[in-house]
């Protein structure tokens, strides 16, 4: 604690913010002095950014009061927040490319002054000297690093005089000595008597910069301890929760084979990130095999980079069907791995983005993965028809009729069409990414149990998930991912929350730090 | 929570509404249009009703009349089917307008300098394969650029209309130009000419087997679906296995291939000669074609028909009641301004102050 006087910058009683029939944010109550940093921790999910964007004005809170400096205040937009003096920096830049650093820290500024470059430039300029930003005001920002668009997303907000400022998963786009000139920074702000929020799930993060700590679970409030008196275990203990039994079916493997042998596989993204980062692993048939991991660390990359949808820099993804030659799928696409004889299905995060067409109803659904079938040019529509209808009885998905667009339906509904149709293309691998996010607990169970049905037909079950008591209940194995490796495979059975937890983290993962 | 929280007037997304509520608003919208253009008239001093009954009847009224309509029907309609798939796949093509004028220079081309080498019966097929593949190949172009470097297609399709009708004018002016001096190309000769079915060039029967054939493709073809899929996520064609840069290349000839065969009617039937208009806007008015028969191409005869109508009965209105030349424009614009204004009534509600509450309730 430094020397600044101990007044209140901002405090949140009882918020709470639904969208639909989810609850994001449950009663939650927060408070912020000046000169202080808190860590909002949470994993995926937990309505962390969902609490900050109500202070920035994105979203209105449903109950609930805001306070700033005491005061009870209603933030209706973000030029709201700014006159409260709220800051967000936010994960996705919001800057133009072609303008100047400067351009973009004054753009939307109407103060019904003249636009003075002199002025602006010198005022940016002292920002930046009093914390150490070191930017350049005439620099465009097409031509800056990452690193220095976010350091420009911060002048922007105090330039507009924020006191109290919010930065979403900050070090997410940051290497290490980034990270380390950004926490001195932050400590140089926080030493100047502003209050700073910063969003992360880097538990060493947590322990190096803040002051007290508030963690979020599944929306709800769990509580704020003082930095000092905790550590990362106690931290993670109060992320993830205790144990809750869910009884889910979980038969051993029966006579487990290899069937995809992936080795040293690296991926890079647009660019030049790695993404994945030598993953290697063995997914058997006649087992699950969870994928656990903060969200980001690799989990779609692995499933797309394996179904050809996602290009390759290194490794190999060796696919050894029952009683045939093995083959190797880097390089190949869709269609290629599909007609190597790969029964491949493929369950993707983004349901109605990527599974699904979200305008067709469910025979034109049904027809993604069959399109091509049969001479002619004419399609097929009477056999995916009959699929749509089984689909529709044998899962209980509610609709209108088959031809009704499958983006009008329930979450729970699409997720049904969607593992429906890829089920029934008989696989010998089956990928899933996040199959029950968003669904009720009974299509949840539902989900379960069509995983664990083609784990007793033999196939290899990918399931990548995010409820840590889901996959020590489903599956056999767990992989668990951390920024783009692989940090540890356990045991599903044998395993313990923390263990996994403290994995997704690293810590103590048997891995030194980034 | 206060009143003066909520703004004024807000809009939200509606959920999808019974297709007899949305006809009505459509209904809706052509009886305003048509209160609103009687009230134009009115404010001009004559009569809504007998201006109303002069666009039908200077339209539609006497045979030559009805022909007149169906010549600027046509290249309408065609030029609508040629967009329809692109925009399918929100491919946005705004460059018919150049993709039908360089489909008119291939067939000029044929027209002028190969009508003593070709038997008779082969030169017209010819110069309407030539204006398809002419079409077909500029609206290639920015596909390609598309595919492999994603470039910007309505920006680029949009420029190079403006390189298509510059070398028109070129050709004009210079090597296929007439008499010196003139800045005309000469008429083509007889044997080039579209033959007349029921006293209109036969582009009509082209257009009309196209609607068909357009419909049928659309629906029922694996290129249709992969159209449908690619415009709908590409994400979810490359899931499937499908090859997004050649569906967008080839749905783009096909397109521009349409385009140019327009261009080749509206060259041999229409002009029987090539000149730098000889699209005429057509390009561009075909857009709201298949934007308000929601890429439907039977629906595309109808607009196409009313736009056509319109346009027609307008210019006997000039003539006739002495009004101005731009009441055609004020009257389509009324008809379009309503058509298209409706179907952010059948998309969007408007929530008021004070509403707010019951609704979030729902």
């Amino acid at each position: 604690m430094t020397a600044v006087e101990h007044a209140s910058a901002i405090e949140l009683r009882n918020i709470t913010k639904r969208f639909g029939k989810v609850v994001a944010n449950d009663s939650i109550s927060l408070s912020l002095d000046k000169g202080e940093i808190l860590s909002l921790l949470g994993e995926n999910g937990s309505g962390k950014t969902t609490l900050m964007n109500m202070l920035a004005g994105i979203y209105f809170p449903d109950e609930g009061e805001i306070l700033v400096g005491g005061k009870s205040v209603a933030i209706r937009s973000p030029k709201d927040a700014f006159d409260n003096g709220i800051g967000m920096i936010h994960q996705h830049f919001k800057l133009i490319d072609v303008f100047t650093a400067a351009e973009n820290i004054v753009l939307g500024l109407h103060d019904g002054r003249k636009l003075d470059r002199k002025e602006i430039a010198a005022k940016v300029r002292a920002i930046s000297d009093r914390y150490g930003f070191g930017i350049d005001p005439e620099k465009k920002v097409y031509e800056m690093s990452v690193s220095e668009k976010q350091t420009v997303e911060i002048v922007k907000v105090l330039y507009r005089g924020a006191d109290i400022l919010i930065l979403d998963e900050p070090t997410a786009v940051l290497t290490p000595q980034e990270t380390e000139r950004l926490f001195t920074i932050l400590r140089a702000m926080r030493d100047d008597g502003k209050a700073i929020v910063i969003i992360t799930h880097k538990l060493h993060e947590v322990m190096a910069l803040s002051d007290k700590v508030a963690v979020l679970r599944k929306g709800k409030y769990v509580g704020t301890v003082l930095t000092k008196e905790t550590n990362p275990q106690a931290l993670t203990d109060m992320m993830v929760g205790h144990a809750v039994t869910l009884n889910i079916d979980r038969p051993d493997p029966v006579n487990p084979t290899p069937r995809l042998t992936v080795q040293g596989l690296t991926c890079l993204d647009a660019e030049g990130v790695k993404k994945l980062d030598n993953v290697t692993f063995t997914a058997m048939g006649g087992e699950i095999l969870g994928v656990a991991g903060i969200a980001g660390s690799g989990q779609k990359e692995l499933l797309e980079s394996i179904a050809g949808l996602y290009p390759i820099k290194e490794g190999t993804i060796v696919y050894s069907p029952e009683g045939k030659e093995p083959c190797d799928l880097v390089g190949k696409r869709p269609m290629e791995i599909k007609k190597a004889g790969v029964a491949m299905a493929f369950v993707p995060e983004d349901r109605l983005g990527m599974g699904l067409v979200g305008g067709m109803g469910m025979t034109g659904n049904m027809m993604l993965r069959s399109w091509k079938v049969g001479k002619g040019a004419f399609v097929n529509r009477k056999d995916p028809g009959k699929l749509a209808k089984e689909v529709m009885e044998s899962l209980e998905v509610v609709t209108p009729n088959v031809e009704f667009p499958v983006r009008r339906l329930s979450g729970g509904n699409v997720q049904k069409v969607l593992v429906g149709r890829e089920i029934a293309s008989a696989p010998s691998v089956l990928m899933s990414a996040y199959a029950v996010r968003g669904l009720d607990i009974n299509t949840s169970y539902t989900i379960y149990n069509l995983m664990t049905e083609q784990k007793k037909k033999g196939v290899a079950v990918i399931f990548v998930g995010e409820d840590l008591d889901v996959l020590l209940e489903l599956c056999d194995r767990i992989l668990v991912l951390c920024g783009g490796q692989v940090s540890g495979i356990v045991d599903g059975r044998t395993a313990t929350k923390e263990e996994v937890g403290l994995l997704m983290t690293r810590v103590g993962g048997g891995k030194e730090e980034g | 929570m206060h009143e003066q929280k909520t703004p004024l007037i807000r809009l939200a997304k509606r959920d999808a509404m019974p297709s007899w509520q949305v006809w009505c608003i459509r209904g809706g919208s052509f009886v305003a249009a048509i209160l609103l253009g009687a009230l134009i008239f009115g404010l001009m001093g004559h009569s809504p009703m007998e201006a109303y009954g002069t666009i039908l009847s200077g339209s539609l009224g006497k045979k030559t009349a009805i022909r007149q309509t169906v010549k600027i029907a046509v290249p309408l309609l065609g030029t609508a089917l040629a967009i329809a798939p692109c925009f399918k796949m929100r491919f946005w093509n705004i460059g018919a307008e150049g993709q039908i004028t360089a489909g008119a220079v291939a067939a000029s081309y044929f027209a002028l300098f190969w009508v003593d080498q070709l038997p008779g019966w082969a030169l017209i097929p010819v110069m309407g394969l030539a204006g398809a593949v002419a079409g077909g190949l500029w609206a290639l172009i920015p596909a390609f650029f598309k595919a492999k470097w994603g470039t910007n297609e309505t920006l680029f399709t949009l420029m190079m209309n403006y390189i298509i009708i510059g070398v028109v004018k070129w050709l004009q002016g210079g090597p296929w130009e007439g008499r010196p001096g003139s800045q005309i190309i000469p008429m083509f000769d007889s044997k080039a000419v579209l033959p007349k079915v029921f006293g209109v060039h036969c582009g009509w029967i082209i257009v009309l087997v196209l609607t068909v054939v357009m419909y049928i493709y659309m629906k029922y073809t694996k290129q249709g679906y992969e159209i449908a899929v690619v415009g709908e996520s590409e994400n979810t064609a490359r899931y499937a296995g499908m090859n997004v840069g050649k569906i967008i290349m080839r749905t783009m000839f096909l397109s521009g291939a349409i385009s140019g065969l327009v261009g080749f009617i509206l060259a041999s039937g229409a002009n029987t000669t090539l000149n730098d208009g000889v699209a005429a806007g057509v390009g561009f008015t075909a857009i709201t074609v298949a934007w308000l028969a929601q890429l439907n191409p039977f629906a595309m005869i109808g607009i196409s028909g009313l736009l056509a109508v319109l346009e027609k009965g307008a210019a006997t209105l000039q003539t006739r009641m002495a009004v101005p030349a731009s009441i055609s424009d004020i009257i389509t614009g009324i008809f379009l301004f309503c058509m298209l204004g409706c179907e952010f009534f059948i998309n969007y509600e408007l929530i008021f102050r004070g509403k707010h509450k019951e609704v979030a309730k729902q």
